[in-house]
């Protein structure tokens, strides 16, 4: 019998202690900035673990400190869940829910909900074209198709002839939009591929695979960081001659620029993805103001070469880029 | 109980009725999941393509009635049919071959995973079946599978009452029928049951149909209340039903287990998934937490089975 019984006090007493925690950390965010006692919530569609989301994180809660407000970040990648998130920060009464629409149907009658029960949404990253339509009083992200054509340009003028656009994840609207993008700054289709972010290793042969099935492909576009670097190790495991450029920054990426394994990266600044919506949440609880006057307020795209990499390098060390 | 207590102390949002109203949501889809994969694992097998499932159906409902421009009820119906043969083919492969049901449905779930993506974008040339909304007959599809319940001045998903309602259904087949005595008997030794004159084969079968059953209503559901599919939706869910129904008492060597244990196992997961996020813990730890619940839940089932046991002799 003793064992089971130390077994259900530590079952008790665990998350009694994680709470402890979690409490204290709170009252640290509220005290650093002084007056203020909004409390805001961040839920967005980033999976546990993906590089990108956690600059997004960072930013948000970095405002948090700055402005003194408390900042509550949560994620889930399946829009069901995502869902439920943001009832749940409605249940709670927040003051301010900042959303990310990777897929704006599945949430619109939350941040409907939301809206109706006059909480004050910003939306993120993809969905700017539905944002006002919801009800949101602003949008912060980057206009995909823009950012793809940016990407497409640069490519051509760079004399890629035949683009691989490397997708990493089913479903998500803003991806396909970044390819069909980068179909019209090329002025050519590019080849689309899907691989699963989950899977790197898989990622990188199944590229390899198509590099080595299609050897005219003379540029691969990759949409994410992660995928970046297994996109030149598959270049190099397929003997290929191709350019890799990608979306979004990490420390793999900003080597890679440095030593010209990679030539450029399309940087959405998603850290002002973050950070912006908390100040433009806490401007409007305040003083009513809002931002982007209906049109969404872009963060991207920032071209990164080896022009301007070096400066970069040491913010994104910091994660915050 | 003691979960329930435990954030309801903490959290007063979470004991609130929007709160509850809140929590029961996951937990009910997740719920007739879990009760249908009980039902299964005490007849001894797995269903690993239970998840993938109920992609798609919502995808199916999604293509047919948006790209074919179908009335939504002909896409259900046609979504219940394709599910309904899915898992006849399930069942049917596991009694002729008579490999582990893990190996069949695994290859099943990996199939369908492939199908779901091709087919989505080969008929709507992007990865999600949207506007599923505007299709004929859409408002009574939505009365019937994603509408709100009023009671106590907060919106409870109508899911809940289809919930509560399989599980009463499976518990009263189980308990009452003779269909449940088969189940119970196949799982626990279905050469025994044979030979007492049990029709095994097409217990399996039927399980494995039922499963798929309930994957179509959840995908429905999904299809219906979110008016877009994706074509990742479900991957990676099968497991937790199995989680919630071992959580419940289900054996994974099966003959042993209950329709409510499966239901309380998905409650728990409900409350733990939300009430993790209504203390305001980081949600990175969640499958942590929920391991750790899965663990604690089995082996207090053990402890209880052998005292149970123990008293009988």
């Amino acid at each position: 019998m003793a064992a089971p019984k130390r077994l259900l006090a530590l079952a008790l007493a665990a998350p009694l202690v994680l709470a402890a925690c979690s409490a204290n950390g709170g009252s640290d965010n509220g005290n650093d900035g002084g007056s203020s006692d909004l409390s805001f919530s961040v839920i967005t569609h980033g999976s546990a673990g993906d590089a990108f989301w956690d600059v997004v994180q960072n930013g948000a809660e970095q405002a948090g400190k700055d402005l003194g407000v408390t900042v509550d970040y949560q994620s889930d990648g399946d829009p069901q869940k995502q869902s439920q998130l943001i009832d749940a920060a409605v249940n709670q009464k927040v003051d301010g829910i900042v959303v990310s629409m990777a897929n704006p149907d599945a949430l619109e009658d939350s941040i409907k909900a939301a809206v109706k029960a006059g909480i004050p949404v910003v939306t993120i990253n993809s969905g700017g074209d539905r944002s006002a339509e919801f009800g949101a009083i602003g949008h912060v992200g980057q206009d995909e198709a823009i950012a793809g054509q940016g990407a497409g340009q640069r490519l051509k003028s760079d004399g890629a002839q035949k683009v691989l656009c490397v997708m990493h994840e089913a479903g998500n609207i803003g991806l396909e939009q970044r390819c069909d993008g980068a179909s019209q700054g090329l002025g050519t289709d590019v080849v689309p591929l899907q691989v699963d972010i989950n899977d790197l290793q898989a990622a990188q042969s199944t590229i390899t695979s198509q590099l080595q099935s299609d050897p005219s492909i003379d540029a691969v576009l990759t949409l994410n960081s992660a995928v970046a670097a297994v996109a030149v190790a598959a270049v190099g495991d397929a003997g290929s001659k191709a350019k890799v450029a990608t979306f979004d920054l990490n420390q793999d990426v900003i080597k890679g620029i440095q030593d010209g394994s990679i030539e450029f990266a399309v940087d959405q600044q998603q850290y002002e993805q973050g950070y912006l919506p908390i100040v433009m949440l806490k401007l409007y609880k305040e003083n009513l103001n809002t931002v982007g006057g209906g049109q969404p307020v872009l963060t991207g795209p920032g071209i990164v070469d080896k022009d301007n990499v070096d400066q970069i390098a040491d913010l994104a060390q910091k994660g915050t880029r | 109980m003691l979960i329930f207590t435990f954030f309801a102390v903490q959290s007063p949002v979470f004991r609130s009725v929007r709160g509850v109203a809140n929590w029961l949501d996951p937990a009910s889809t997740l719920g007739i999941m879990a009760v249908a994969v009980a039902l299964l694992m005490i007849g001894g097998h797995f269903d690993l393509s239970a998840g993938v499932m109920t992609g798609t159906t919502a995808l199916t409902v999604g293509i047919v009635s948006t790209e074919f421009g179908a009335n939504i009820w002909l896409a259900i119906g046609v979504a219940l049919v394709l599910a309904l043969a899915i898992g006849f083919l399930n069942g049917w492969l596991v009694t002729r071959t008579g490999l582990p049901s893990f190996i069949i449905t695994l290859g099943t779930f990996l199939m369908l995973q492939g199908l779901n993506l091709g087919l989505t974008k080969y008929f709507t040339g992007t990865v999600t079946a949207s506007g599923i909304g505007s299709a004929p007959g859409y408002e009574s599809a939505k009365a019937v599978f994603a509408s709100t319940v009023t009671f106590v001045g907060s919106p409870f998903r109508i899911a809940i009452l289809w919930w509560v309602l399989f599980t009463v259904l499976a518990t009263w087949v189980l308990l009452k029928t003779r269909f449940g005595n088969w189940v119970f008997a196949t799982g626990g030794d279905e050469v025994a049951a044979r030979n007492v004159g049990v029709p095994a084969r097409r217990t399996t079968i039927t399980l494995f149909m039922t499963t798929a059953g309930a994957a179509w209503f959840v995908g429905t559901t999904l299809a219906v209340r979110l008016t877009s599919v994706q074509a990742n939706a479900g991957i990676g869910n099968e497991l937790i039903y199995i989680v919630a129904a071992v959580i419940g008492g289900c054996l994974l060597t099966g003959g042993f287990g209950s329709a409510i244990g499966a239901s309380l196992g998905a409650l728990i997961f409900g409350m733990a998934q939300l009430g993790i996020v209504y203390l305001g813990w980081n949600s990175d730890w969640f499958y942590f937490f929920l391991g750790a619940m899965l663990l604690l839940a089995v082996l207090a089932n053990r402890l209880v089975r052998r005292y149970a046991e123990a008293a009988r002799r």
